[in-house]
């Protein structure tokens, strides 16, 4: 169900914006003509293979190359030794240190060196061939082992940001955020019922299919072309080029197709690689990670412990909250602990509150995004939390949201006031929704739980052209991950007046068009998406002056309506796209126009969920009977994108709490690398997600446009345990709620 | 001018407990002079890393951003979307 088909809450005046067109790639995508980053091919390639280190912390004493640069069809071999010494800000060298080990291995996986050869194989065998001395060190692998006393050290010189007073000796804690607010002893004093408890998550995957590939072609005179599917080609230009020591305008990025990214493909770890690569052996090369490898040596999100305690009045009203939360990084500094932090409790009115939250370095793969980083960890301890409260006191789970929700011009806990959201208009959704009201069986529970996430507006660019056919081609340069070609067309025909199929949207690369941050954040739509309309309202002026020119008036006299000037008085036949394009060049040329911004006016995002499932009393099998989430998204541009972005966070959150988790063996090596042991949901475990596209417009945006692509990651880990607490009478704090340990909740039920 | 809200780290760690302050600045660039110039130290903190809130919307490079007579503004951690 989306607002967008009910005729009371549709803008009047939209004729695209809001409608339902054929996805602009999906043609090339379903015949296999998409050329995805392990797609590229080119004449001469060689193909690359990465040594990684096999242990979880250790002291790299000596790199031996020699036998393996002899090798049958070897054309290159690299280790750190062929990048420069890292250096600039502390969060430059992490990226440097992590694309390829220095001196030190600081997780399994961490990459080692690497080769190219005339073969997959040839390469394989010599990175096997590379001989490489290792001390193996001590390793940490927990947030309780790297904050104890005593514990290694993967950082001899991190010293602990955001305390008072400063540290004197170094640890493994990278940074402490506080956020505080009131008097939290008198908050818990007055209150009725305090809730209190210890969560933990594991590490999670963003699970995406494609894995991370990365061709680069290096010519003598050092540029480079390099193609990649990542969220953003320029990132991927400008982090590439610290690692090289470059000036990024020495590469040309070139974005492929992207099969999954959902902030994994954020950051680089082939790039790099390729390219020095392609540089030392004069040919292009091709590195392409199995499924191993993504999981062994790319970003997961962070696993977490977290200590919460929340006080309320016998009314509902919460009035203290006091949050303790450690955040895996992995192996660098980096974790989102702080937006966890400004998350936690973001969505209601605490007056009363401590969050701390501290971001932790483990012998893992550095972490990196994932959909709304931070705030699911977060906001499964307080929604949580809050469901134990609502039992307590014997108020519906969405009455109490309701009583301690957000609105505008509240306080957020992180600082700001709210402008207009949608949060109160997302827990009325699901109250009246009639999945709220179906009566449960045996063995059967309903969780709820509501997320917040701030979404994010940066830098994007545009070019607009129209062709002589009067046709629109419309360049950006974010990556579609989820729609964004699709929204921009029709957006553009909603400025132009002309239907959407006359609207080409293309993935520019580097070179043609403007700088744009990566596709993340859920900014694509409101920002690139500015960018788009601010570019064509440049062409249609353009366009009314072509008129003006050739009727001999005012420009004042023309108006731009339904894809045609118009004059004001009717005393000349309107001038159709084409007519204007057919004679652009007795107007004033070719009709084009770019615009570049910072973008502004970003709205909120609110999700509230409800999940009804079925637990198996034998096996602990949980079966996800019914879903539905109700979201915020100012304006759907394109509804069925919206309903699947929605749709697409939930079944992840659904996986991170039922089923997914990195396991380690005692040597901190990864136990389960492939999708058979790390089990993601698939179609067949799931029931329809059913969706509602709540539409509070976001007043910073032309056509109201709020970010969709992550919040709807934040509920479902708190939902799905609310809901397994109801099937079976027993809070379980520790994620995954795998059958193992359901089963055990319900077989020492009263232990 | 300027009403500046510290948050809890800011607090402990640079405005000895100064919780809010209004300051004479046109821009966030001058606020976070000035407000160096009070709490030495602060202005590096503040210059990076960190995301400035103007009347409530989340600004990360805001350094040449415009402060009206009335501007409530925040000093945020630098936020990484997904």
């Amino acid at each position: 169900m989306t607002i967008a088909e009910d005729p009371a809450t549709t803008s009047p005046g939209y004729k695209w914006v809001g409608t339902r067109m054929i996805r602009p790639d999906g043609f090339e995508k379903v015949t296999g003509r998409a050329r995805f980053g392990a797609d590229i091919k080119l004449n001469g390639m060689l193909y690359g293979h990465v040594l990684r280190s096999p242990h979880a912390h250790a002291t790299i004493v000596s790199i031996d190359t020699s036998e393996a640069e002899k090798m049958a069809g070897v054309r290159a071999v690299i280790t750190g030794a062929d990048f420069p010494d890292p250096s600039g800000p502390a969060g430059d060298q992490d990226l440097q240190r992590n694309v390829i080990a220095r001196e030190k291995a600081l997780y399994e996986g961490h990459t080692i060196a690497a080769v190219a050869a005339q073969t997959r194989a040839q390469a394989k065998a010599a990175a096997e061939a590379i001989k490489v001395v290792y001390e193996v060190l001590p390793h940490v692998m927990s947030v309780d082992e790297a904050m104890a006393p005593g514990a290694p050290l993967l950082h001899p010189k991190l010293m602990t940001k955001g305390v008072d007073p400063a540290p004197t000796e170094p640890s493994n804690v990278a940074s402490r955020a506080v956020y505080q607010g009131g008097d939290l002893d008198l908050g818990f004093a007055e209150s009725d019922v305090v809730v209190e408890g210890t969560f933990t998550t594991k590490p999670v995957h963003q699970g995406y299919i494609e894995p991370h590939a990365a061709v680069a072609d290096t010519t003598p005179n050092g540029r480079t072309t390099l193609w990649c599917s990542s969220q953003g080609h320029f990132t991927m230009r400008s982090l590439s080029a610290k690692v090289l020591g470059w000036e990024p305008s020495k590469l040309k990025v070139i974005p492929a197709e992207i099969g999954g990214g959902f902030g994994g493909k954020t950051t680089i770890y082939l790039e790099p690689l390729a390219v020095r690569l392609s540089q030392k052996a004069g040919r292009p090369v091709k590195l392409v990670m199995s499924r191993d490898e993504v999981f062994r040596a790319t970003g997961p999100a962070s696993g977490t412990k977290i200590v919460g305690k929340l006080g309320f009045k016998n009314d509902g009203t919460m009035v203290a909250g006091e949050l303790w939360m450690a955040y895996e990084a992995g192996a660098f500094a980096g974790s989102p602990a702080g937006a966890g932090s400004m998350t936690a409790l973001a969505p209601y009115t605490v007056p009363n509150f401590l969050i701390e939250g501290f971001d932790v370095v483990v012998n893992k793969p550095k972490v990196a995004a994932y959909r709304a980083p931070g705030a699911p960890m977060s906001s499964f301890a307080v929604e949580s939390l809050i469901d134990e409260a609502a039992k307590k006191l014997g108020i519906d789970p969405i009455d109490i949201r309701l009583k301690n929700a957000v609105t505008e011009g509240c306080t957020a806990t992180y600082g700001p006031k709210f402008p207009r959201i949608g949060f109160v208009e997302t827990l009325e959704a699901i109250k009246n929704h009639p999945n709220y009201q179906i009566p449960l069986g045996p063995n059967q529970g309903r969780g709820v739980a509501s997320g917040f996430w701030f979404n994010a507006g940066l830098n994007s660019s545009a070019t607009v052209h129209v062709n002589e056919d009067g046709n629109v081609i419309v360049v950006t340069g974010s990556p579609d991950i989820g729609g964004s070609r699709a929204s921009m067309a029709l957006m553009a025909a909603e400025e132009f007046g002309i239907d959407a199929a006359r609207i080409q949207p293309v993935v520019g690369d580097t070179e043609s068009v403007g700088y744009n941050d990566q596709t993340g954040g859920s900014r694509t739509t409101l920002a690139t998406g500015a960018a788009v309309i601010e570019a064509c309202r440049k062409v249609i002026a353009d366009l009314r002056g072509r008129a003006a020119k050739q009727w001999d008036v005012a420009l004042e006299k023309v108006e731009w309506v339904d894809g045609q000037a118009q004059h004001v008085e009717g005393t000349q036949p309107p001038l159709s796209l084409a007519d204007l394009a057919r004679g652009w060049n007795r107007t004033g040329g070719p009709l084009t126009a770019s615009a570049a911004l910072n973008a502004r006016g970003v709205g909120s995002a609110f999700s509230t969920q409800v999940v009804d499932l079925e637990i198996d009393p034998d096996t602990g099998h949980v079966t996800v009977l019914r879903y539905l989430t109700a979201q915020d998204a100012g304006r759907a541009i394109h509804p069925s994108y919206v309903e699947g972005q929605l749709q697409g966070g939930v079944v992840q959150g659904i996986g991170w709490a039922l089923n997914e988790e990195y396991i380690f063996d005692r040597n901190g090596k990864m136990e389960n690398p492939g999708f058979l042991d790390y089990r993601i949901p698939v179609a067949s475990d799931m029931p329809m997600i059913d969706t509602i596209v709540v539409e509070v417009p976001n007043p910073g945006h032309p056509y109201g446009v709020r970010g969709v692509g992550e919040v709807g990651i934040v509920p479902p880990l708190a939902a799905v345990a609310n809901a397994v607490d109801d099937a079976v009478s027993r809070r379980i704090r520790d994620l995954p709620l795998s059958p193992v340990r359901i089963l055990d909740a319900i077989l020492n039920k009263d232990s | 001018m300027a009403h500046v809200h510290f948050s809890a780290g800011l607090r402990s760690g640079f405005t000895g407990g100064v919780a809010e302050l209004v300051v004479e600045a046109a821009t966030v660039g001058a606020l976070i002079r000035a407000l160096d110039e009070r709490f030495p130290g602060i202005g590096e903190k503040l210059s990076s890393g960190t995301s400035v809130a103007i009347d409530g919307e989340i600004i990360p490079d805001a350094e040449f951003e415009s402060l009206s007579a009335t501007a409530e503004v925040h000093f945020l951690e630098t936020i990484g979307g997904g």
